[in-house]
């Protein structure tokens, strides 16, 4: 049996670890709350966006942007948003799986696959794969569109030149906080869904012209798409942190339980013996 | 009662109005334009500017649109704004603060320090700063 010193250190370095896991249980939660109002936050722009979106697809344009035709698939494009850090529980690692089934049925049907990374965790693990396009990391608690613009243009232009010929992105969806599930959507092109109200001929007044301005909302739109993902992802990673750590310092608490036990009987085994020994020595004399 | 449309102003980091209203003026890229109920549908991209809604019952408020778009059907009015800032919430003596700050963190360089996360914060800062000149400026005029 180990000694009772060495049981001392081994439940004070838990009781360590605990600390560190139950303060960042904190901070992940308080984090997640503001994440989530960000999350909130940004929804109406994302459905007004695509409210305009479905509207633009219906309408009688003399411009058809090629945003909103389906072509023949050759090669397709993959947005893989991830968490900068890791101690999160599953949650990339369960997007990741996604990505790579994917990645292996359109491999089986010889279509190339272009991934743009957003997140560090995704850049380490798919750098493996060797055609990373574009990439975007340390975007931290508080993405901005901003920060996203590159990586988005470099998709939309490769879609322009017909490199790629359709744009999925990937990320999880906040279900609630324990509940967090990667999804797979199809950014590009937009399909049109039927409306009654719009079924008529009809079109917009374009005020300048109509190609530059349908560029502008369609790149709108994709860019919303994606910081939409970008927050929400933010949303689970902190959720799935905060999950994780609770269980980490619920099991270093267990461990530290049984550990104090196995050191008590040991301190009580060495009494007795001291005792019998005391008793054995007194008896001899 | 006047008509009215239901006008929905969104930036990307939140929702900014949402109800009805019985006029909308905004500076549009070719001209101002006045949005009253049943317009035709029409798209264009906005330019910086005020937004004047009179919303319903005849009250009238003013929004600064950082540009964006605009998309109107008969029954609904879409302003998609770049950045959409409450014209009283410009408060240019705390956005002077935060790029002071944000200065301060980026000359201190600790160890775990978020280097990125400051110099995006003076650039959020810079960037308040000259909006709220822009509307000074046009103020004066």
């Amino acid at each position: 049996m180990a000694s009772g010193k060495e049981i001392r250190t081994k439940i004070q370095s838990i009781k360590n670890t605990q600390k560190i896991t139950r303060a960042m249980e904190m901070v992940a939660a308080s984090k997640m709350r503001r994440a989530q109002d960000r999350m909130t936050a940004s929804r109406p722009y994302a459905s007004k966006m695509l409210n305009v979106i479905s509207h633009v697809a219906r309408s009688n344009s003399e411009y058809h942007h090629p945003y909103l035709s389906q072509r023949a698939v050759n090669r397709v494009g993959f947005i893989v948003i991830s968490s900068d850090r890791g101690l999160c529980g599953g949650l990339n690692s369960n997007l990741f799986k996604l990505v790579l089934q994917q990645l292996m049925h359109y491999k089986k049907e010889n279509i190339p696959v272009d991934l743009c990374v957003i997140g560090r965790k995704a850049e380490a693990f798919f750098k493996r794969f060797g055609h990373i396009t574009a990439s975007a990391t340390h975007l931290g608690d508080t993405p901005t569109i901003k920060d996203l613009i590159g990586v988005t243009s470099v998709m939309l232009e490769s879609y322009d030149k017909h490199e790629i010929d359709q744009l999925y992105i990937f990320h999880n969806v906040f279900v609630n906080t324990m509940t967090q599930k990667p999804q797979m959507e199809l950014l590009l092109p937009l399909h049109a869904e039927n409306d009654e109200d719009l079924k008529h001929h009809w079109d917009y007044i374009y005020e300048p012209d109509s190609k530059a301005l349908l560029n502008k909302l369609l790149e709108r739109y994709v860019e919303s798409q994606i910081y939409q993902g970008v927050v929400e992802n933010t949303a689970c990673e902190q959720a799935a942190r905060m999950v994780a750590m609770k269980n980490a310092s619920e099991n270093a608490g267990e461990l530290i339980g049984e550990f104090q036990l196995i050191y008590n009987k040991a301190r009580q085994a060495a009494i007795t013996q001291e005792i019998a020994e005391i008793v054995g020595g007194a008896a001899a004399v | 009662m006047a008509m009215s449309v239901h006008l929905d102003i969104v930036s990307a980091e939140k929702e900014i109005f949402s109800g009805l209203a019985e006029m909308v003026v905004v500076s549009g890229e070719e001209g101002d334009l006045g949005i009253a109920p049943g317009h035709a549908p029409l798209l264009t991209t906005i330019r910086p500017g005020q937004v004047y809604v009179t919303k319903q019952g005849g009250h009238e408020e003013a929004y600064y649109v950082d540009g964006g778009l605009l998309e109107v059907q008969p029954k609904v009015v879409t302003i998609l704004a770049e950045t959409v800032i409450r014209g009283a919430d410009l408060d240019e003596a705390a956005a002077l603060e935060a790029k002071h700050k944000a200065e301060i963190a980026l000359q201190s360089r600790e160890a775990d320090f978020d280097y990125t996360a400051a110099a995006a914060e003076l650039a959020r800062a810079l960037a308040q700063i000259q909006l709220i000149r822009k509307l000074r400026a046009k103020g004066k005029k």
